[in-house]
């Protein structure tokens, strides 16, 4: 599918070091990344816990100086964050003195581009896609993590971005909730054809949304395998069940089996 | 089929097996209004007893002039030079009224505070808000404020009356400087303190400075700038009281200096009942405000 249309965003040799607060010497968190995203594709990231998939992001995003490589967005240089860019946090990330509708507009209203009752329209219109229609004058504090979690998905959405960039975004929410924000995130993404980088933990969820899943290895991350995948759309919460769809599964599973083990040894002949 | 729809169930019991619906454990009971008014109930009854007990050494004291005997014990009961009763101070207040120069001695202090107070909350969050958002000016200022917080400002009250005279500017100067340590120390904590994954979304959106600090900075610090409001209070009132006793011209420090070197003590009570209730008025006043801007905040319980 990347092939076909094209190149959104590319990554080469992307490299990203922490600066260490107590020691001179830096954390090599992401090494040398390689990736394209084709316009309007659905990528996932999966990858060991710890091996730079959020860092990886947040640089994509802008919010991080690369310490080595490129990320080139539409043919021009990625330097700070900007409104072709949204990002769904880990953390829901919400301003516990905004009610929902003002933790939604947020996003907007910094960007200045729509005002007043479009602006608030907009919101209210992603409050009711993620399923929080009736919690618009509700703080924070008064909501579930999951709940929460479809509030920074909404506040994103609703900025209306060219590319999508989603970390863990239902990794707070319990199964079901998370099959519908899938299929949900799915409906919507069919519609738009935004294109988006998606990262998780959860396999399953990769297969079933991506057209391409890239694994990262272990920290330092680069990209270690592209498994595009092959399912039609729009898929069905059942495709899940299918053979073809298992395959896949199966073979994502062993790629970063085999880089969790990769890493324990590393671990163990270091120790 | 044991386990039917309990309403049902409890309506029509189906051939005479009764399904009890499942004990409803600890049903919270409506509080009653003692439980609700608690606090304001013992807190009336423990002052209301604290005050008689008081009141009622006016009485011993009119029984027994020359004290009482116990035994070979004598207990002196400490004459009204010494320890005014309530009805005794509520009458030197009712003098003071009356006599008429309390009216003035209340402006003037309540001006000496008002002014110091409200230039020690303008100047303190502004430069609270500049010390916690630009770090090289907090390192520029931050000397100073240490120097300064710790050394008790009451000191500098013979230089600020040589500079500002013994009318009412040299208490406002020592008002201001009292309030606005706190003031200026809790907003920069609050600013410093904001939530870094916060910024990082306004980043993110393509917050400008400006809207960073007016989205995020200034009410993620709001909970800190009241704290600090609310203890300077209380550090303005010490200047309003010392810079009076030491030096002044009207004022209710004043009225009570002159009163305590003339042994009127129910006086000096006056005034310091007037002092506390300032004190407790501003601080009350201040915890609606922050009630209200805490509205988001989880509650304990
Ligand atoms: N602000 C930071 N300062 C220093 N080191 C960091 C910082 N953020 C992350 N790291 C380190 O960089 C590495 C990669 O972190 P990152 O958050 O990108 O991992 P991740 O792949 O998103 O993990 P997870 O799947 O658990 O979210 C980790 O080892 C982490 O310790
Ligand atoms: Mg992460």
């Amino acid at each position: 599918m990347a092939d076909t249309v094209g190149v959104k965003l590319e990554a080469r040799g992307v490299t990203v070091h922490y600066r260490r607060r107590r020691s001179e010497d830096h954390f090599l968190a992401v090494d040398r990344a390689d990736l394209e995203v084709g316009e309007g594709e659905f990528v996932c990231i999966v990858g060991p816990s710890g091996c730079g998939k959020t860092t990886f992001l947040n640089a994509v995003d802008g919010l991080l100086p690369l310490t080595g490589g490129s990320l080139v967005l539409d043919g021009r240089a990625i330097t700070g964050p900007g409104p072709d860019r949204a990002l769904v946090f880990q953390q829901p990330s919400l301003l516990p003195w905004r009610t929902v509708l003002g933790n939604v507009i947020y996003g907007v209203e910094l960007r200045g581009a729509i005002t007043g009752a479009e602006a608030r329209e907009r919101a209210q219109r992603h409050i009711e896609l993620v399923g929080l229609k009736g919690f618009e004058d509700s703080f924070p504090s008064e909501l579930s993590g999951g709940m929460q979690q479809r509030v920074n998905l909404a506040r994103a959405l609703t900025t209306d971005p060219e590319v999508l960039l989603l970390d863990e975004p239902f990794g707070a929410l319990d199964a079901q909730t998370r099959e519908t924000m899938q299929l949900e995130l799915l409906r919507i993404w069919n519609q738009t054809r935004k294109t988006a980088i998606f990262i998780t933990h959860d396999i399953v969820e990769a297969v079933y949304l991506a057209d391409r899943v890239i694994v990262f290895t272990a920290r330092p991350g680069r990209v270690k395998m592209s498994v595009p995948i092959g399912l039609p759309r729009p898929r069905d919460l059942r495709i899940k069940r299918e053979p073809r769809f298992l395959e896949y599964e199966l073979k994502i599973w062993e790629s970063i089996r085999e880089e969790v083990m990769r890493s324990n040894d590393m671990e163990e002949r270091v120790a | 089929m044991a386990v039917t729809d309990r309403a049902t169930t409890r309506v029509a019991p189906r051939s005479g097996t009764i399904v009890e619906p499942a004990p409803v454990l600890a049903v919270p009971k409506p509080d009653t209004w003692f439980k609700r008014n608690e606090s304001k109930v013992i807190g009336t009854i423990s002052v209301t007893t604290f005050l008689v007990l008081w009141q009622s050494l006016g009485f011993v004291r009119a029984a027994w002039p020359q004290g009482i005997v116990l035994g070979g014990l004598k207990l002196a009961v400490p004459p009204t030079l010494f320890l005014p009763v309530p009805s005794e101070v509520i009458l030197a207040f009712r003098d003071l009224v009356q006599g008429g120069e309390l009216a003035q001695d209340v402006a003037v202090s309540l001006q000496e505070f008002a002014i110091g107070y409200v230039l020690a909350v303008v100047v303190g969050v502004l430069l609270g808000l500049g010390i916690g958002w630009y770090r090289r000016f907090s390192y520029a200022v931050d000397p100073f404020i240490t120097f300064f917080y710790a050394t008790p400002r009451i000191v500098l009250l013979p230089l600020l009356i040589i500079w500002f005279g013994i009318g009412i500017w040299s208490k406002i100067a020592v008002v201001f400087l009292g309030a606005f340590f706190a003031i200026v120390i809790n907003t920069a904590a609050g600013v410093r303190n904001l939530d870094a994954n916060l910024i990082k979304v306004a980043r993110s959106f393509g917050a400008t400075d400006l809207q960073l600090f007016r989205t995020i900075a200034l009410p993620g610090s709001v909970p800190f700038v009241l704290t600090g409001l609310r203890l300077g209070i209380g550090h303005a009132l010490v200047g309003v009281v010392v810079g009076e006793l030491v030096a002044a011209q009207h004022g209710i420090g004043r009225l009570m200096a002159i009163a305590g070197s003339t042994f009127q003590s129910d006086k000096v009570f006056a005034g310091l009942i007037i002092i506390a209730s300032a004190g407790m008025l501003t601080t009350l006043l201040l915890q609606r405000l922050e009630r209200r801007y805490e509205a988001w905040r989880p509650r304990a319980n």
